[in-house]
């Protein structure tokens, strides 16, 4: 079965033969081919990341300078922040639509939208996806998910502004504030077009990589890239239709009158007519599907980096099964946990324990990753290209936010630490950082697979250095704040004197978030200055075993110019005793006498 | 114009890069360089780098630790919460020794590895005992945290009582608390959204014969050393109740009931008197005088730790903790329901 395409000649010749004349809409917007469709993912996603990154560093103004006039807000904001003065409601809402394009249009559809497609088909050695329709249906479910989201943002109200999780009856009713009106029910929109592209191109992906494989390519030799990006999309089939009735409902409730969600509300003087619904419903859809949400955008940013540092340690990763087993143990624990964000709603405190356990054990499976990550680098002959960095960083991160994670899962001590800043630098060092650094990574890594140019190294450097410190700098003082009891999502902390003395932190943190914010100019200039600019790539840069670097340079319908080829051996022959190279690509045969660990 | 001729500037300086890494990258092709390859020397720099500021951000966590340390929540104003405190700093301990030890490594090795010309890694593939050390050893930690954390989780959800605790309902509404006493029957009366009514904010039914004594005020105020169980409300939105001096948190939650116990230990006069809330106090009353502000008296306060509307980061109250004879003193001269609905 699984080598059934590879072994029907007539598909082949069915898919050598689609060379005809491309325009430039064929070839660039209405494609079917993957690798095309990965940059799609990966502009669209930059092109949202930029405004996601933009209101952080606004909001990280106001934050330093409460109540404070810019006329930067004003010519950015209008209306809103009258007078250079950004209002509480916009606040909310910049904080709000933040949080929702990083985690999912950047860091979900971005990062394991562009990679999986890229990577699937070129490293189990497949001529593209299982279905390239579907997978070009998938992109531009989330192109029109990013249009609706950007178009929510210039409505009368404002955008969605009741937070990222908008938890309802504050999303529910458009008397609760302006950001529950028009551009709510935008937001929902937005996302159950977002959910329907990730659902179809995650089918696909976990199809592809079942179905497609070439001959000899068993699921034990697959690199740790594709069994992340596997178990990340059987991760969101599961849990994100979970989300979409969620959505669902919330827009019953809101545009229909029912009562899922609602329950003896009285607002604006008067009893509103919703009974019998329980807003802790939707918190239990929505983490549901919210919880595993971390996985799918963290599993992939770590299959990237596994790859990479095995490549530039030119190492074999350190304990393969024991990373394929600690990613389907995370996956699986995952889908058990997401209590953990609910402790303090009043569930019953028996749940809180369950989830307490179930929590805790998660760190496991993660220790196991950063020890063997550590083990890898360890004797290694460390090559220092910017992906290199940017993997490295990931493993600090991943380490540092991780730990935090032991502290917030516990249900004692989340009680006094629930929503204050303590929880905000956990999960944007665990999951942001870790997973934009993957990201950046994944970029630097595969640059020359994608658009057969290099980008710069020098700038790749900086590009790295600067973010890196500056991240820390932003997210890690966070944790003090947490720890003096200031609650996240503060228009401002003027209100109680007990913050007062914070407020130097507050400002220190903004330095750090602008600087890292212009810091990102370098990546985005590197990146289309070297699409047109950059050095032409050789074949295998970065002496690789995959089987992405067998292919051509420039990039043809159907990946291989010839027969796709027969896999040997896994993808982490790296420095073996007895080889000529420090690398032997998985479609080397043995040699005789070589034994094969896999 | 402003506007205009910053475009003008941005437009320029990207042109301006453009050219410079031209002019790079033509001299690295002429001195016959091959570009962008990452060099031996670029593994050294890199390498070093990887060390110091690996190292740097180490010693910079240290550095925060001492001089943001004293930041933190003073000591627990509640019974359960030394409990909460002792586990906090066990935790603390622990994730506190692995970071240091973890991240060192990491920037060690990343150093001490770099690449260089003519050695070659090792291949190490596996080793089944090591990966079994770290299996179990985190494993082993995390038993120890889990079942410790459990207990003290049973202790503040199902708190065993030597006397009855005094029942308060805590009411929260976009942007304000509101507080209302069981009074000497410690059963609060029937109320719900349906029976708000003019001055009857808390839509308390005044059939119920329990309702009577209820006492509806602005003000919370508590008895040292007497167990007070919450019975949280919402109106509109969800709220949630934070107490951090109290260790203590619960959502108020529209069409539901929550609810929380805990026993205040020390009054307001004397965490005053603590010298971490004192030192904390002066701290901040010297940035307030310098901007021009009243000078501050510590109180506990509530704080409202959900996102609730635009008003949100200003919805609170103070929180008295007192002597029970202070306490009673003060519930006498507050009207019953009986007496104002």
């Amino acid at each position: 079965m699984s080598t059934k395409s590879t072994e029907n000649p007539h598909f082949q010749d069915h898919l050598m033969e689609h060379h005809h004349e491309e325009n430039f809409f064929t070839k660039y917007i209405f494609t079917m081919d993957h690798k095309m469709i990965g940059k799609q993912f990966l502009v669209t996603g930059m092109f949202m990341g930029i405004i996601g990154v933009m209101m952080s560093m606004l909001f990280r103004l106001e934050l330093a300078y409460p109540e404070q006039s810019f006329p930067i807000l004003e010519f950015f904001l209008g209306k809103w922040a009258p007078d250079g003065v950004m209002s509480p409601d916009i606040y909310l809402a910049l904080v709000t639509i933040h949080g929702t394009i990083m985690v999912f249009f950047v860091l979900t559809a971005g990062l394991s939208g562009t990679f999986s497609n890229l990577l699937i088909p070129l490293q189990i050695g497949a001529r593209d996806m299982a279905s390239g329709f579907l997978n070009a249906l998938s992109y531009w479910f989330f192109a029109m998910s990013s249009i609706v989201m950007v178009v929510s943002l210039f409505v009368e109200s404002g955008p969605a502004s009741a937070g990222w999780t908008v938890y309802p009856p504050l999303s529910a009713l458009p008397q609760a504030m302006p950001g529950s009106g028009a551009g709510m029910t935008l937001w929902l929109i937005s996302m159950t077009l977002f959910i329907v592209g990730s659902l179809l191109g995650s089918l696909n992906y976990i199809v592809t990589v079942l179905n497609m494989r070439t001959k000899g390519m068993s699921m034990t030799r697959l690199p740790l890239t594709i069994w992340a990006f596997l178990v990340t999309a059987v991760l969101g089939v599961l849990s994100f239709p979970v989300l979409l009735s969620a959505a669902l409902l919330l827009m019953f409730d809101r545009l229909l009158g029912t009562s899922f969600y609602l329950s003896d509300i009285f607002m604006g003087g008067e009893v509103l007519s919703y009974s019998g619904g329980s807003p802790v419903l939707y918190q239990h859809l929505f983490w549901f599907l919210g919880h595993p949400e971390v996985y799918i955008i963290l599993l992939p940013a770590l299959g990237i980096s596994s790859e990479v540092i095995a490549t530039n340690a030119r190492k074999p990763i350190f304990g393969y099964r024991a990373m394929v087993g600690s990613i389907l143990a995370i996956a699986f624990l995952s889908f058990i946990v997401w209590g953990h964000h609910m402790f303090i709603t009043g569930m019953n405190p028996f749940l809180g324990s369950v989830f307490t356990f179930t929590t805790l054990l998660i760190a496991i499976p993660s220790a196991v990753k950063a020890f063997n990550y550590i083990t890898t680098l360890w004797k290694g002959n460390i090559q220092y290209t910017p992906a290199m960095m940017f993997s490295i960083g990931l493993v600090s991160t991943f380490v540092t936010g991780g730990l935090t994670g032991v502290i917030l899962g516990d249900s004692a001590l989340d009680i006094n630490v629930h929503d204050t800043y303590f929880v905000v630098a956990h999960f944007h060092i665990v999951m942001g950082l870790s997973a934009i650094f993957g990201m950046f990574a994944g970029v630097y890594h595969w640059y020359p697979k994608m658009y057969g140019r290099m980008m710069n190294k020098s700038m790749g450097y900086a590009h790295f250095w600067l973010t890196f410190i500056t991240a820390y700098g932003v997210f890690f003082p966070m944790h003090f704040l947490g720890m003096a009891g200031l609650p996240r999502r503060y228009y401002s902390n003027t209100a109680f004197p007990m913050f007062d003395n914070l407020a130097d932190i507050n400002v220190l943190i903004t330095y750090f978030a602008i600087i890292g914010g212009i810091a990102q100019l370098i990546f985005i200039f590197n990146f289309f200055y070297s699409i047109w600019r950059g050095p032409k790539a050789s074949q295998n840069p970065w002496k690789a075993n995959s089987l992405e670097w067998t292919t051509p340079v420039e990039h043809l319908h159907g990946n291989w110019p010839g027969e796709i080829p027969v896999v040997h051996r896994w993808a982490y022959d790296y420095s073996k005793p007895g080889a000529e190279e420090d690398f032997i690509p998985q479609n080397v045969p043995l040699a005789e006498g070589e034994e094969s660990g896999h | 114009m402003n506007t205009v001729s910053i475009i003008v500037l941005v437009v320029l300086a990207i042109l301006t890069l453009v050219q410079v890494m031209r002019i790079s990258e033509v001299s690295s092709e002429i001195q016959g360089g091959k570009d962008n390859e990452v060099s031996e020397k670029d593994n050294d720099t890199q390498g070093r780098l990887m060390l110091l500021v690996g190292m740097g951000f180490v010693i910079s966590v240290l550095v925060m630790y001492f001089s943001w340390g004293r930041l933190s929540l003073p000591e627990p104003s509640s019974a359960h919460g030394s409990e909460i405190d002792g586990l906090w700093n066990v935790s603390m301990l622990i994730i506190n020794i692995v970071f240091f030890i973890v991240q060192p490594i990491l920037f060690y090795f990343a150093y001490k590895y770099r690449g260089k010309k003519g050695t070659k890694a090792v291949h190490f593939a596996h080793n089944n005992k090591l990966e079994l050390f770290w299996t179990v050893v985190p494993a082993l930690a995390l038993a120890v945290l889990i079942i410790w954390g459990l207990n003290v989780w049973s202790t503040l959800m199902m708190p065993e009582n030597d006397e009855e605790p005094i029942v308060i309902e805590l009411y929260a509404q976009q942007f304000n608390w509101t507080v209302r006493y069981s009074g000497s029957d410690n059963a609060l009366g029937f109320a719900s959204v349906y029976d708000i009514e003019g001055a009857n904010i808390l839509g308390v039914d005044t059939q119920d014969a329990a309702s009577a004594d209820d006492i509806v005020t602005k003000e919370l105020h508590l008895p040292v050393g007497k167990p007070v169980s919450f019975q949280f409300r919402a109106q509109d939105v969800i709220h949630s109740a934070y107490f951090p001096h109290f260790r203590a948190q619960m959502n108020c939650v529209p069409g539901a009931t929550t609810n929380f116990q805990f026993t205040p230990t020390i009054t307001t006069a004397e965490i005053r008197q603590n010298k971490d809330v004192k030192r904390h106090v002066e701290e901040v009353n010297a940035i307030r005088t310098a901007k021009g502000e009243d000078v501050w008296d510590f109180n506990y306060v509530l704080l409202c730790n959900k996102i609730c509307g635009a008003a949100h980061y200003n919805m609170q109250m103070d929180i008295i903790v007192e002597t029970e004879d202070e306490y009673k003193a003060w519930l006498n001269e507050q009207k019953t329901v009986a007496e104002t609905l």
